[in-house]
């Protein structure tokens, strides 16, 4: 489903030129759950925005779907992002000028959707992360395991086929970071195709699969 | 999507409050000002009853003479523009009519023993005939009033009021400056802002209480001349400048003055040759002026929405990072920062549509104007809704277009470049 060939990607300043990932060759298939770790500045977030069409690679060739993404312009990769992919992050980010269910639209305003199809769409992907009577607060109105209650039902909401979650958990206490872990397995279990990335051990041995790196480098 | 753009916009605006507040003040205040000095404009040079036939009117307004040591800036005398006009509709057909008047000069009348000041006009017949008053009683006074020296008036609104409370003042006497004058017609209140036609009681030029204005150059009167049509401007313009230069030789002051600088122009021509103290009108020079403050008035608060648009770039750069990540191309992140904006600069603009209206009913209620009667018409109402877009845009494109640019990773870390 996802295939990465030799791909780098190296950072530029001026005077510097850092590698933050190098020579590394992954496939993920559907439905699998494949956690990522590493130490911190190995390249694991580097990683997983080249999975999810936010970042090019300098070197290397990515495919989705057996298609290569290199000459997507603008529009295609967004309308790939849009409904092939969704993501969840550590520090959420919610618009916190928006309602919670106004949040979750937000993927589907990028589709031909009325606002009907798209409200009863994000009622329902709310009501599956358990967040059914929270529809109409704002995040700044919610605690740090609901708020990412709601990232992951933003994530869902346009059923996308990969689930891209960069530390989920990451800004949760343990009891809230094994809530928000059953969900994602959940949703896996549905058919989701999951890539994780985590500091979490515990978490990673939940998942399919471990993809280590160090150093920019796939050691595992 | 349209309606998309629109229903986050009016969200986006509602909940950031403090940024929303600055924007439509700013947007709100300009246009407040920009509405008033154009109704205030349109209600000075924009053809209006009773000079509806502006259009196609040239007026001498003023005159300069000058000599060696000597200028006079001012109104021109009977004496002047007579020579200037005198018979100049049998001369050139594109003339119509010719009017000669003073401006409106304050008149005292008492009624009850309660003194009384009222703006008094003199004026021929053919006034009445290039202006268009609304009559309430009555009717104008005619040339053969003005040659028989006939003491008749027309009064407005206002003064039969003062003079004769609620009932018709036609056939009544009233008493002006120590002269008795048979009240002919009534006309309706003329704001002053209408230099032409205001005036509060209208007396034919004959009555004055000396003959010496006939000769005069220096005064306080004014020529109107009806052209057929616009294009006869030129060739009236160039005889009217003609009959001013053989004017030159009978100043009545030649030790003092040589020349005579004056010519027939449109109002606006006038107020030009006025501002600029310009021998010719420069009405180009006026409307560079006139778009120049316009423009310059346009510009600062855009530039300050483009500043505060920028600025929320760092504010906002979360969100636009999460925009990208769930589907957003830049080309539709354009469009909803760009529909943002004009939506502000609507907001901004219907608030000062109202707060013109407000400004402007006050301003006819307060008096500060006499008889004003500045309105909000729908060319004003257009220009005011052009301009609101055109701060929309201006101000929002470029911010729109630097948030689109943001890369999704960096965005995402809150960094904007």
């Amino acid at each position: 489903m996802i295939q990465l060939e030799r791909v780098t990607k190296k950072y530029r300043t001026e005077r510097v030129e850092t590698t933050a990932l190098d020579n590394v060759n992954l496939t993920i298939d559907q439905g699998e759950f494949v956690s990522i770790m590493g130490p911190s500045g190995c390249g694991k977030s580097t990683l997983l925005h080249l999975i999810g069409l936010l970042d090019a690679p300098s070197g290397g060739s990515i495919a989705l779907d057996g298609k290569p993404v290199e000459r997507y312009g603008d529009r295609a990769l967004a309308r790939v992002r849009n409904e092939r992919l969704g993501f969840v992050f550590q520090q959420f980010h919610l618009v916190a000028d928006l309602s919670v269910v106004d949040n979750v639209e937000i993927p589907l305003l990028y589709r031909k959707t009325t606002g009907k199809e798209r409200r009863r769409a994000a009622l329902a992907a709310l009501d599956r992360v358990g967040l059914a009577s929270r529809t109409h607060h704002f995040p700044g109105q919610l605690s740090g395991g609901q708020q990412q209650r709601v990232a992951i039902a933003r994530a869902i909401v346009g059923k996308p086929a990969v689930l891209l979650a960069d530390e989920p958990t990451g800004n949760l206490d343990s009891q809230m970071g094994d809530e928000i872990m059953g969900i994602l397995q959940e949703l896996n279990q549905e058919g989701t195709t999951i890539v994780m990335v985590t500091h979490d051990p515990r978490l990673a041995e939940r998942t399919h699969r471990v993809v280590r790196l160090f150093d920019g480098r796939q050691v595992q | 999507m349209l309606g998309n753009y629109l229903k986050m916009a009016l969200k986006v605006l509602a909940r950031r409050k403090f940024f929303t507040f600055i924007s439509l003040f700013g947007i709100s205040l300009t246009l407040l000002v920009l509405l008033v000095a154009t109704a205030m404009l349109d209600q000075i040079f924009a053809p209006q009853a009773p000079e509806s036939r502006g259009d196609r009117t040239l007026g001498i307004y003023t005159a300069s003479l000058r000599g060696e040591d000597s200028v006079y800036n001012g109104f021109a005398g009977y004496g002047l523009l007579d020579r200037a006009v005198r018979g100049l509709p049998q001369e050139l057909p594109g003339v119509e009519n010719i009017s000669l008047f003073t401006t409106a000069r304050a008149a005292i009348s008492y009624v009850g023993g309660q003194k009384i000041e009222s703006s008094l006009k003199r004026t021929d017949g053919a006034y009445w005939q290039i202006l268009d008053f609304s009559f309430l009683e009555g009717g104008p006074f005619t040339a053969e009033d003005d040659a028989a020296a006939r003491f008749v008036a027309v009064i407005n609104e206002t003064t039969r009021g003062r003079f004769f409370g609620d009932e018709p003042a036609v056939g009544r006497t009233i008493e002006v400056d120590g002269q008795r004058f048979r009240v002919v017609g009534v006309v309706r209140d003329v704001p002053i802002l209408r230099v032409v036609a205001y005036s509060e009681i209208w007396v034919p030029v004959s009555t004055a209480k000396s003959r010496a204005y006939l000769k005069e150059y220096q005064g306080n009167f004014m020529a109107l001349l009806l052209a057929h049509s616009r294009a006869d401007f030129p060739q009236i313009k160039a005889a009217v400048d003609r009959r001013l230069d053989l004017a030159e030789a009978h100043i009545p002051d030649r030790r003092m003055f040589q020349t005579i600088d004056a010519g027939a122009d449109t109002l606006f021509e006038a107020v030009s040759r006025t501002l600029f103290e310009a021998r010719e009108s420069r009405p180009e020079l006026l409307w560079a002026l006139l778009l120049g403050l316009a423009v310059l008035f346009m510009i600062l608060p855009s530039i300050n929405l483009v500043n505060l648009n920028l600025s929320r770039i760092l504010d906002r750069a979360s969100e636009i990072g999460v925009r990208k990540a769930f589907g957003a191309s830049s080309h539709t992140l354009v469009g909803q920062f760009v529909v943002e904006n004009v939506v502000l600069t609507l907001l901004g603009g219907a608030l000062g549509l109202g707060l013109a209206a407000a400004v402007l009913a006050g301003l006819n209620e307060s008096g500060v104007i006499p008889y004003a009667d500045l309105r909000l018409n729908f060319r004003v109402f257009f220009e005011g809704l052009a301009l609101a877009l055109f701060f929309g845009l201006f101000s929002g494109v470029y911010p729109a277009w630097k948030m689109s640019r943001l890369h999704p990773v960096q965005a995402l870390r809150g960094r904007t470049v």
